[in-house]
C-alpha cells in the first residue's frame, strides 16, 4: 500500500477506475446478502402476523431492550449517518449541533410523550386525539400531517440512497441512481406489505446492531490513527480544512450574519421538539405491552442513540482530517459521502483491498439504514392513512379489520411510488438539513396538539384543528419560500427564485406559531358539553393504563 | 415486587386497613370525572408532573443556553481548555451527559414514585369492573 494513494486522487475519481467493479460486486453482494435476509425476516414476521395489532403494533409483544434497538434503528437515519458525518466534515463544528439536537430531543418524549401516547392509544397519533375531540376533523388533521411528515421524511432518505449511488457508481451511474432509488422503493414496500410492524421492527433491530457495529469500528479506527487523542484528531482536522480554528468554532455555517444565526436557533429549535412528534417514532411506542416498557424502551434508546453520536464527532472530524473538505464536495457537494470515504481511507485509501472492504461494508450498512427507516416511514404513513382516515373518515368506522389492512397495504405502495419519484429529482441538498424540515413540520403541526390534549383541560377541537394546520401550512410555505428551495446553485430548483423567507428552517416562527394556534383556537370556541367528562376519562387512562389496549 | 417501594408512602399502599378514610373511587370506573378528583389520582397526577415539568423546563432551558452561547458568544465558547479542546466542544458533550443523566433519574423516579401509585389505582379501577 503506497502511501501515494492520496485523497486527491480519491477527489477525482471515489473509486479508482481498475478497483470499482470488484468494489461493485462486493457491495453488491453484501446489500444483497442483507437484503435477502430482511426479507426472509419479513416473510417470517408476515406469516405471524393475523389481525390489525400485529399489522399496526407487531402484536404489542416487544420487550423493552428489542423496541429500544427498534426506536434507534428507525432514527439513526441516513440523515443521522450520513448527512452529519458530511455536515462535521465540511462545517466542523456546527455540524455538531445535528448531534446534540437528535438527542437532548428525546427527553421530550421520554418525561411527556411515550407513556401516556402508551397508556391511552391504540394504533396512531390520532388514536389519543379522538379520544377527547370530535374524531372525523381531528383525525384528517392528524392524519394528513403524519402523511406530510413522513415524506420529508422519506425525501431525505432518498437523498441519502442517491449520494451513495453516485459514489459507488461514479458520475456516469445517473441512470444506475434511479434503478437503485427504485429498487430502495421497492424492498421497503415489501417489507411493509408482507412483515407488518413485527417484519419492521426486525428489520429496524438487524439494522441498528450492524449500524452501530460499523460506526463503531470506523471510530476506532480513526482514534488508532490519532494514537487515541481526540485533541491531534481536532487539530489535524482543523489543519486540513483549511479553515483553520474557526472549523472548531461555532460559527463557522451559521456565523455569517444575523440571519444565518437564526436560522442556527430556528434549526435548533425544530430539532430538540421536533421527534416527539414525528409519527414514525411514535407508533413504535405501541409495540410494547404496557407503559413501563415504554419508558424503557425510550431509555435504551437514549443510551444507543447517544453512542451513536458521540461517535459522529469522530465520523466527522476524521473525515475532514483523512479525506479532507476537497475530496469529500468533488464527491458530493452537501457531504453526504463523507462517511463511506472515510471507510475508505482509513481501510488503506483508495485502490487497496482494505479500503474497498470497508467502503463496501459500510455502503451496505448506509443502504440498510436507508431501507429500515424508510420501511419505518411507510408503515406510519400507510397506517394513519388506513386506520384514521380510511377507516373512521370516510368509512366512518364501518370497515372490516380485513379491509383496514388491505388499505394500509395499497396505502403503502402509492406512498412508495411517489418517494421514489421525489428520490429522483431531488439529490443536491444535504440529508440531515432535509430531516431537519421534518423535525420542524413535526413540531409545529403534531406536538403542541399531543401535549396539549394529554395536559390541558380546556384544550378543543377547533385548536386542535388549527395548531395542526396552521404549523403544517406556516411549516411548509416557509420551506417553500425558503433558501432550501430556490434562489441559489444549491437550492432544490437553482433556477428559480422565490426565496422571500430568509431561514433555511422555518421552526423559530412555525413551532411557536402552532401552540399560540392551539391555545387561541381553543379559548375563542366553546368547549364542548362533555368536555370535561372526555378529558377525565383520557387523564385517567393515560396515566393509569386503565383499559389499555 | 414494586409494593416494597411504596411502604414509604402510606397512603398508596395497595392493600390494608386504611382504605375507607379516604375519598374513595367509585364502583363503577366509568365515572371518570370522580377517579379524576380522587386523592389517589391527585397524587399521582403530581408525582409525574411535578417531576417531569420542572425537569422539561429545565433541559430545554439548558439546551437553548447552550444554542445561544454557541451563536452570540463566540469568544467565550472558543476559550481553549486544553490542546485543540474548547469550550465549546466541552459544552456540546455536557448536553450528552445531562441527557443520559436526565434519563436515568426519570427512571429512577417513576419506578420509585409512580409506577406503584399506577399498580394500585388501576388494580382498584379493575376490581370495581
Amino acid at each position: 500500500m503506497t502511501p501515494r494513494t492520496t485523497v486527491l486522487t480519491a477527489a477525482a475519481h471515489p473509486l479508482a477506475a481498475g478497483g470499482a467493479s470488484e468494489h461493485r460486486t462486493l457491495i453488491i453482494t453484501l446489500f444483497s446478502v442483507f437484503v435477502a435476509a430482511t426479507l426472509g425476516i419479513t416473510v417470517w414476521a408476515g406469516r405471524q402476523t393475523r389481525d390489525a395489532t400485529d399489522f399496526y403494533a407487531g402484536g404489542r409483544s416487544f420487550t423493552g431492550f428489542q423496541n429500544g434497538l427498534a426506536i434507534s434503528g428507525d432514527y439513526m437515519s441516513a440523515a443521522s449517518f450520513l448527512g452529519i458525518a458530511g455536515a462535521i466534515s465540511l462545517y466542523g463544528y456546527d455540524g455538531f449541533l445535528y448531534s446534540i439536537g437528535f438527542l437532548v430531543a428525546w427527553l421530550v418524549a421520554l418525561l411527556l410523550v411515550a407513556e401516556p401516547l402508551r397508556n391511552s392509544g391504540r394504533f396512531t397519533m390520532a388514536d389519543v386525539l379522538a379520544h377527547r375531540l370530535k374524531q372525523r376533523p381531528v383525525r384528517t388533521a392528524a392524519g394528513t400531517s403524519t402523511i406530510v411528515v413522513s415524506i420529508f421524511y422519506l425525501l431525505a432518505q432518498m437523498v441519502g440512497a442517491g449520494a451513495l449511488v453516485a459514489l459507488l457508481l461514479g458520475a456516469t451511474g445517473e441512470g444506475a441512481r434511479r434503478w437503485i432509488i427504485v429498487l430502495v422503493g421497492l424492498v421497503m414496500v415489501l417489507y411493509v406489505t408482507i412483515g407488518g410492524m413485527k417484519g419492521t421492527t426486525w428489520v429496524q433491530i438487524v439494522k441498528a446492531v450492524m449500524l452501530i457495529a460499523g460506526t463503531l469500528l470506523i471510530t476506532l479506527l480513526v482514534l488508532n490513527k490519532f494514537h487515541w487523542n481526540l485533541s491531534t484528531l481536532l487539530g489535524r482536522a482543523a489543519d486540513a480544512s483549511g479553515k483553520g480554528r474557526a472549523f472548531l468554532e461555532p460559527g463557522l455555517q451559521y456565523g455569517k450574519d444575523g440571519t444565518s444565526k437564526l436560522n442556527f436557533v430556528s434549526l435548533g429549535l425544530a430539532l430538540v421538539l421536533g421527534t416527539a412528534g414525528l409519527p414514525h417514532i411514535l407508533i413504535r411506542f405501541y409495540t410494547v405491552p404496557t407503559a413501563r416498557a415504554a419508558r424503557k424502551s425510550v431509555n435504551w434508546a437514549i443510551g444507543i442513540i447517544g453512542a451513536f453520536y458521540l461517535m459522529t464527532i469522530a465520523l466527522g472530524f476524521g473525515a475532514a482530517a483523512l479525506v479532507g473538505p476537497k475530496a469529500i464536495t468533488a464527491s458530493n457537494e452537501s457531504g453526504n459521502t463523507a462517511a463511506p470515504l472515510l471507510a475508505q481511507e482509513v481501510g488503506g485509501g483508495a485502490g487497496s483491498t482494505g479500503g474497498a472492504i470497508l467502503l463496501a461494508v459500510i455502503s451496505a450498512v448506509a443502504f440498510a439504514t436507508i431501507l429500515a427507516v424508510v420501511a419505518g416511514l411507510t408503515l406510519a404513513s400507510s397506517a394513519s392513512f388506513a386506520h384514521d382516515l380510511w377507516a373512521n373518515v370516510i368509512r366512518k368506522g364501518r370497515t372490516s379489520e380485513k379491509e383496514e389492512i388491505l388499505t394500509a397495504k395499497l396505502a403503502a405502495v402509492v406512498i412508495g411510488a411517489v418517494s421514489i419519484a421525489l428520490g429522483i429529482f431531488a439529490h443536491r441538498l444535504n440529508a440531515a438539513a432535509l430531516v431537519a424540515l421534518a423535525f420542524a413540520v413535526a413540531a409545529s403541526a403534531n406536538l403542541p396538539t399531543i401535549l396539549y390534549s394529554l395536559f390541558w383541560k380546556r384544550f378543543t377541537t377547533q385548536g386542535a384543528l388549527w395548531s395542526i394546520y396552521g404549523g403544517l401550512i406556516s411549516s411548509v410555505t416557509l420551506v417553500i419560500l425558503s433558501p432550501v428551495v430556490s434562489g441559489n446553485p444549491k437550492a432544490l430548483f437553482p433556477g428559480m427564485s422565490f426565496d422571500y423567507f430568509p431561514l433555511g428552517n422555518p421552526g423559530l416562527v412555525s413551532i411557536p406559531l402552532g401552540f399560540a394556534l392551539g391555545w387561541l383556537g381553543s379559548l375563542l370556541s366553546k368547549p364542548a358539553p362533555d368536555q370535561e367528562k372526555k378529558y377525565a376519562e383520557l387523564e385517567v387512562r393515560s396515566l393509569t393504563g386503565y383499559g389499555a389496549h | 415486587m414494586d409494593s416494597e417501594e411504596a411502604v414509604g408512602i402510606p397512603p398508596t399502599a395497595p392493600d390494608g386497613p386504611v382504605e375507607p378514610a379516604r375519598p374513595t373511587i367509585p364502583a363503577q370506573p366509568d365515572n371518570f370525572l370522580d377517579v379524576q378528583s380522587s386523592a389517589e389520582f391527585g397524587e399521582l397526577r403530581s408525582a409525574h408532573r411535578s417531576f417531569a415539568f420542572p425537569l422539561t423546563v429545565a433541559f430545554v432551558s439548558w439546551y437553548l443556553l447552550y444554542v445561544l452561547l454557541s451563536n452570540y458568544a463566540g469568544g467565550f465558547m472558543d476559550t481553549v481548555v486544553v490542546g485543540n479542546i474548547n469550550i465549546a466542544l466541552v459544552f456540546g458533550l455536557a448536553q450528552f451527559l445531562t441527557t443520559f443523566l436526565i434519563a436515568w433519574w426519570y427512571a429512577r423516579h417513576a419506578e420509585a414514585k409512580i409506577d406503584p401509585k399506577v399498580e394500585a389505582l388501576k388494580a382498584r379501577l379493575e376490581a370495581g369492573e
